[in-house]
C-alpha cells in the first residue's frame, strides 16, 4: 500500500491545489504538479533529479531530517519489530526481539482464551458506542455555533468548551471521582428525588455511559474546530442562490452546508474509525476496578495486565499486535468503502 | 497566503441582508439554539466549579454531601497543608521539568523535519512522509515499547517520559502545511542573497511562523503536563514522579504522602482526602488556565491554517 501518495495530506488538509513553494529548480515544479494530478507517480520519471546532483543541493535539508527520522526509526519503527517477540520467547534483560522462534503459540494462546474474548468485546461495544455518540456530537454544536450571530458569544462558548480538552486524563478521572461518590452531585440529585444513592463507579452496568459521557464531554468542543474551519470556506453565494430559490434555513443547511464540510467529515470518521480499538485506555485504567471488570476490562487494559503487571510479555506482544493489525484493517478498509461510496479517501 | 482571521464562526450568510426575511420558526430557533448553548457551557464548567468549591470547603462537609458550587465551611487549611508538602512540590518541579527539556526537544525535531518536507522539490520527500505517516495508523503496543525503553536503560529516568512522545504526527502535518504556504520570494530573495537552506529556516522562516509555533509549543507542553501513563510504567522512584502521578496516586489512594499530609491536618485519610485531591488538581490545572487566555486565538488559528488551504 502506498502511504507516500500526496493524498495523505488530507489527514488535515483539503488539497491545496497548485500552491506549491517550490524554491528551485522551475523544471522539478512542473513535474511536481503533474504529478499530483496523476494518482499514482511513476518512480522513474525521466525529468527527476539524480540522487547524486539531490544529495549535492539539498544536503542541508537531508541532515535536518537526519535526526527526527533516526527518532522515528528507534522510537516508533523499533518497538513496530519488536512486535516479533509475540512469535518468539522472550527473556527478561535479553535481547528486545526475544530469543528463538515459538511460532504461533502465543497467537493459539489468546484465540483459545475466553478473557480475551470477552474484552475483545468490551473494547468492540466500548469503541463503538464512544464512536457512535463522540463522532457526531461536535457536527451538530459547529452548526448551531455556525448560527450564533454574535461574535463575542460564539467565540466565549469555543473558549469554555475547548478547556476540558486541555485537562489530564487523571483530573478527569478525579473529577469523575468527586461527582459521581455517594456524596456526589448525581447522587444528591437521585437523593432530592427520593432514590437511593448509586456507587456509579462499582457498577458494571454504568461503566459505559460514564467512559462515553466524560469522552462527551472532554472530545465535544475541541472536535469542532475543524468543522468550523471547514464551515469557513462554504461558498456565500450557494446560500443566496438558495434563498432565491425560496430554500428556509434548515433546507440551507441541509443542502448546502452539510455537503460543503462533507469532506472534513469522512477524513475524521476514517480516523476515528482506525482508532476504534485503542478505546482510552488511560481513563479504563484509572476509573475500572475489579468489580467492574466485566464490562470495563478491555484489550488494552487486558494486554497491560497479562504483560507488564503478571510479565507474560509474548502473550502481551501478540495480543497487541492483533489489535494494532486490525486497527490498520480498518483504516484500510473505511478509506476503501469511503473511496467507493462517496468519493472521497485519505490517500 | 490564506486568510485566518475567522476564529469565530462565521455567520455563512455574512453581508446578507437576512433580517426581514427570517421566520419566525427561525427566531424560534435562534432564542432555543442561545439557551441550549449556554446550558452546554454550564455543563461545561460543572466540574471545574464544584471542583474549586471542594477545594475551599471543609472535608466534614464534602462528606455530608453538602458541597456542590459553593463551598461549605470555608477555609484555606487545605491549600496550606498540600503547599507545605514536600513531596508535591518535588512532583510540580519535576512536571516543569519534563515539560520544558520534552516541548524544547519536540519543537526542535518537528519544526526541522516539517520545514524538510514542506520542499516539494525534495527527493525523497515522499518517502519521508510516509515514514512519519504510516506511525499514525500502526504502532508498536504497549509491550514492545516498554521492552525497548528497559533496554535502552531508560528506567527511572527523566528520559522514559521526555523522548517516546517527542514527534507528534498530527503537529507535523499541521507545520507542514504552514510552511507550504509562506510566500517562497522572501526564501528565494534569501537564497539569492546567499543564505543557505539552514539559515534561511532559522532567520527567515521561523521568525514569519511565531503563531503556528505558539501552537504546537502549547500542544507538546500541555501533552507534557499531563501525561502521568509513561511516568506509572518508567519510574519507580517518588522524587522522580511528575505532579501527574502524584495526582494519580493521591486519586488511586495509593500515596503515603497523602497519609502524611491528612495527618498534618490531623484527620484520618478517609475523610480528609477528597479536599487534598481536589486542592490539588486545582493546583495542577491552574497553570494550564493561565496560559489557555493567551493561547487560544493562536491554535484555533494554527490548526485552522494546517485544515483550510487556498
Amino acid at each position: 500500500m502506498d502511504f507516500t501518495d500526496q493524498r495523505t495530506d488530507a489527514v488535515l488538509v483539503s488539497d491545496s491545489g497548485a500552491q506549491t513553494i517550490t524554491m528551485e529548480p522551475p523544471p522539478s515544479e512542473d513535474q511536481d504538479r503533474s504529478r499530483r494530478r496523476r494518482r499514482r507517480p511513476q518512480s522513474s520519471a525521466p525529468t527527476k533529479v539524480p540522487w547524486r546532483e539531490a544529495l549535492r543541493r539539498d544536503r542541508a535539508l537531508y541532515l535536518m531530517a537526519l535526526l527526527p527520522v533516526a527518532f522515528l526509526v528507534v522510537f516508533r519503527y523499533l518497538p513496530m519489530a519488536g512486535n516479533v517477540i509475540a512469535f518468539r520467547k522472550f527473556r527478561p534483560g535479553g535481547s528486545i526481539f526475544g530469543e528463538e522462534w515459538v511460532g504461533l503459540r502465543y497467537i493459539q494462546m489468546f484465540i483459545h482464551d475466553p478473557t480475551f474474548w470477552h474484552v475483545f468485546w468490551n473494547t468492540a461495544i466500548l469503541g463503538g458506542l464512544t464512536l457512535v455518540v463522540c463522532f457526531p456530537l461536535p457536527i451538530v454544536l459547529a452548526l448551531l455555533l455556525n448560527e450564533v450571530r454574535k461574535k463575542v458569544f460564539g467565540r466565549a462558548i469555543q473558549s469554555i468548551t475547548y478547556l476540558p480538552h486541555f485537562l489530564s486524563i487523571v483530573i478527569v478521572a478525579g473529577m469523575l471521582m468527586q461527582i459521581l461518590s455517594l456524596q456526589g452531585t448525581v447522587n444528591q440529585i437521585i437523593g432530592a428525588f427520593g432514590g437511593e444513592a448509586i456507587p456509579f463507579l462499582q457498577r458494571p452496568e454504568w461503566f459505559r455511559t460514564i467512559y462515553v459521557g466524560s469522552e462527551a464531554w472532554q472530545t465535544m468542543g475541541w472536535g469542532t474546530i475543524l468543522y468550523l474551519a471547514a464551515l469557513t470556506t462554504v461558498d456565500g453565494s450557494l446560500y443566496e442562490a438558495a434563498r432565491i430559490d425560496g430554500a428556509n434555513r434548515w433546507r440551507q443547511t441541509w443542502h448546502i452546508t452539510l455537503p460543503g464540510i462533507r469532506p472534513t467529515m469522512i477524513t475524521l470518521l476514517i480516523l476515528n474509525i482506525g482508532t476504534f480499538l485503542n478505546v482510552g485506555f488511560e481513563k479504563v485504567l484509572l476509573l475500572y476496578t475489579p468489580l467492574t471488570y466485566s464490562t470495563a476490562d478491555v484489550i488494552s487494559t487486558y494486554l497491560y495486565r497479562v504483560g507488564l503487571v503478571s510479565n507474560n510479555l509474548s502473550y502481551a506482544a501478540a495480543i497487541g499486535l492483533f489489535q494494532a493489525l486490525i486497527g490498520l484493517a480498518m483504516v484500510l478498509s473505511a478509506n476503501f468503502i469511503s473511496r467507493r461510496v462517496v468519493g472521497a479517501s485519505l490517500w | 497566503m490564506v486568510t485566518t482571521n475567522a476564529i469565530a464562526p462565521v455567520d455563512p450568510a455574512a453581508g446578507v441582508p437576512v433580517g426581514p426575511r427570517d421566520s419566525r420558526g427561525y427566531r424560534l430557533f435562534t432564542g432555543f439554539n442561545a439557551t441550549a448553548l449556554v446550558l452546554l457551557c454550564l455543563i461545561m464548567l460543572y466540574p471545574f466549579i464544584t471542583l474549586l468549591a471542594q477545594s475551599f470547603s471543609s472535608a466534614g462537609a464534602i462528606k455530608a454531601g453538602q458541597v456542590n458550587v459553593w463551598p461549605v465551611g470555608f477555609n484555606i487549611e487545605t491549600y496550606r497543608a498540600v503547599m507545605g508538602d514536600g513531596a508535591f512540590w518535588t512532583s510540580y518541579g519535576n512536571t516543569v521539568l519534563y515539560t520544558v527539556v520534552g516541548t524544547t526537544i519536540a519543537m526542535a525535531l518537528t519544526t526541522m523535519f516539517a520545514y524538510v518536507i514542506s520542499k516539494r522539490h525534495l527527493r525523497g520527500r515522499n518517502t519521508l512522509i510516509g515514514i512519519a505517516v504510516f506511525t499514525m495508523f500502526f504502532s508498536g503496543g504497549i509491550v514492545p515499547n516498554y521492552v525497548l525503553i528497559s533496554s535502552l536503560g531508560m528506567k527511572n529516568t527523566m528520559w522514559s517520559v521526555v523522548l517516546p512522545p517527542a514527534l507528534s504526527v498530527f503537529n507535523l502535518l499541521v507545520m507542514k502545511s504552514f510552511f507550504e504556504n509562506l510566500p517562497r520570494e522572501l526564501e528565494e530573495a534569501a537564497q539569492i542573497d546567499g543564505l543557505g537552506w539552514f539559515g534561511i529556516f532559522v532567520r527567515i522562516v521561523l521568525p514569519l511562523s511565531k503563531a503556528v509555533l505558539a501552537t504546537m509549543v502549547l500542544f507538546y507542553a500541555v501533552a507534557y503536563w499531563n501525561d502521568w501513563f509513561s511516568a506509572f510504567l518508567y519510574l519507580d522512584k517518588n522524587d522522580l514522579f511528575p505532579l501527574s502521578l502524584f495526582l494519580r496516586n493521591l486519586i488511586a489512594g495509593a500515596s503515603t504522602t497523602a497519609t502524611d499530609t491528612a495527618a498534618a491536618v490531623g484527620a484520618t485519610k478517609a475523610t480528609i482526602s477528597a479536599n487534598i485531591q481536589a486542592v490539588t488538581m486545582v493546583l495542577a490545572i491552574i497553570p494550564i488556565l493561565c496560559v489557555y487566555p493567551f493561547v487560544q486565538r493562536h491554535f484555533v488559528s494554527g490548526v485552522m491554517l494546517g485544515s483550510v488551504k487556498g
